[in-house]
């Protein structure tokens, strides 16, 4: 019996990717629906109405959203090269951290950083100040392990991956502001380069350019928008 | 020191969930009241990220944030009253909703109990909106779990026990049982609960509790 798998996703959307990233590493064969993320699909719609967003995993008929209780799905489906550990200590251990990472640190992150991207002035100083604050955090977590799930990548590693990656692109598409500082954060500069070596995570990265690009985009738009609505 | 250790606070429904998970286990575990004012070393020990309870400690090892531990009880404590259902479907399903009561819906229900006039009909809106999608989760079953209490009820708590006092305190009214039957019936089953009846805390206590910090927010 052959199984179905689709994902709905964004492009160049981290969380996206943290669902592609463990399809892969599991050697999931999935089909790719991609998502206008500015003009959402029927299916998009009425497969997630509780948020509205993707990556969606559909699975035969069965729906999963968001992306930490999709990994674990997958995870407990396939169970061939594991993502969390198995021991119920270490797994409660990657469990609270993609939690912490995810909430505290990588949403707070994602949310600085982005803004700082657009903003302009004193609120771009602010916004940097806070992504930097919240890498503080990561880098502690980091500090002095390979990959956390061991040699192979885990679930963490998936949680916390696209920060070595989408970051720069921010730092650059943001007019050269400096956030990830290897010099600063020499434990997630030496993780995100081993990461990023994966041969499973080289091959699944959304185009450079392309982001950059887009990035500019959205970052022109959003500012636009900003002070359109403070006036 | 016993085996398994709880830091909890008597009124909160966090603390709460890991005291139902491990009574419906059957796990003998030594429980120690924190003083959020002044909090004891071993929990700052335990929990130095976040400072807060629930913290579980089993053979020494530390575990916080209310649903990894409720996952890890389920795990560590496998042979009665499974919290988590087998399949992974369902289990996804579980943690979607818990997940979701967790993250939009007891924020959206306490900032409709306590918020200002002015933005007190906003919040209601979207703590109806919550409301309702629970209302049609529930569809017809007796609990989330099906015919057991699983984790979704577990994490709802606080939609069953704590907000029919909140209302009671502040004259809020959100849960009816005109406007959504299966939660309202859902709330009375599950405080009826044995397993969760014996481990919430005392109505009264909170009510007063509730009362005075209701004074308290009206003087403002």
């Amino acid at each position: 019996m052959t199984t179905k798998v689709k994902l709905l996703g964004f492009w160049c959307s981290p969380f996206a990717f943290r669902v592609v990233w463990a399809l892969k590493l599991k050697g999931v064969e999935f089909e790719y629906i991609e998502e206008d993320i500015f003009n959402k699909s029927t299916e998009l719609l009425e497969l997630n109405p509780v948020h509205k967003k993707v990556p969606v995993l559909v699975h035969d008929k069965r729906v999963i959203v968001e992306s930490f209780v999709i990994l674990e799905y997958i995870d407990e489906t396939w169970p061939q090269d594991p993502l969390l550990p198995q021991d119920p200590y270490e797994k409660a251990m990657a469990r609270f951290w993609a939690k912490f990472g995810d909430e505290k640190v990588t949403v707070k992150l994602l949310e600085s950083a982005y803004k700082a991207m657009w903003s302009k002035g004193e609120e771009k100083q602010k916004a940097m100040k806070e992504a930097v604050e919240s890498l503080e955090k990561i880098e502690e977590v980091l500090r002095g392990k390979n990959f956390m799930g061991g040699n192979s990548i885990g679930y963490l590693d998936l949680a916390i991956g696209w920060i070595g990656y989408w970051i720069p692109v921010w730092e650059e598409a943001g007019g050269s502001m400096r956030i990830l500082d290897s010099q600063k954060f020499p434990a997630i500069a030496e993780w995100s380069t081993k990461f990023q070596k994966h041969p499973v995570i080289k091959e699944n990265l959304p185009p450079r350019d392309r982001t950059l690009a887009y990035c500019h985009k959205r970052a022109e738009e959003i500012y636009a928008n900003f002070c359109a609505s403070e006036n | 020191m016993a085996q398994v250790q709880l830091f909890g606070l008597w009124g909160s429904p966090f603390s709460c969930r890991v005291e139902i998970a491990l009574k419906l286990k059957g796990v003998e575990y030594e429980y120690i009241e924190e003083d959020l004012s002044n909090k004891s070393p071993l929990l700052l020990q335990y929990n130095p990220i976040h400072k807060k309870v629930p913290v579980l400690v089993h053979k020494r090892k530390p575990i916080a944030e209310s649903l990894v531990i409720l996952e890890y009880i389920d795990e560590t404590w496998n042979e009665r009253n499974p919290i988590l259902p087998h399949d992974p479907y369902e289990r996804a399903t579980a943690r979607f909703w818990a997940k979701f009561i967790d993250e939009k819906c007891i924020f959206a229900l306490w900032k409709a109990c306590w918020s200002e006039e002015k933005e007190r009909e906003e919040a209601a809106r979207e703590a109806s909106e919550h409301l309702q999608t629970l209302e049609d989760v529930l569809k017809d079953k007796r609990f989330f779990g099906g015919d057991m209490i699983g984790l979704v009820d577990i994490v709802a708590n606080f939609i069953g026990f704590w907000l029919g006092i909140i209302e009671e305190a502040t004259g809020v009214k959100l849960l009816t049982e005109e406007k959504y039957p299966k939660l309202y019936k859902w709330s009375e089953e599950f405080v009826n609960c044995s397993a969760i009846k014996e481990n919430l805390p005392p109505r009264d206590k909170l009510l007063a509790y509730m009362r005075a910090r209701y004074g308290v927010s009206i003087t403002y």
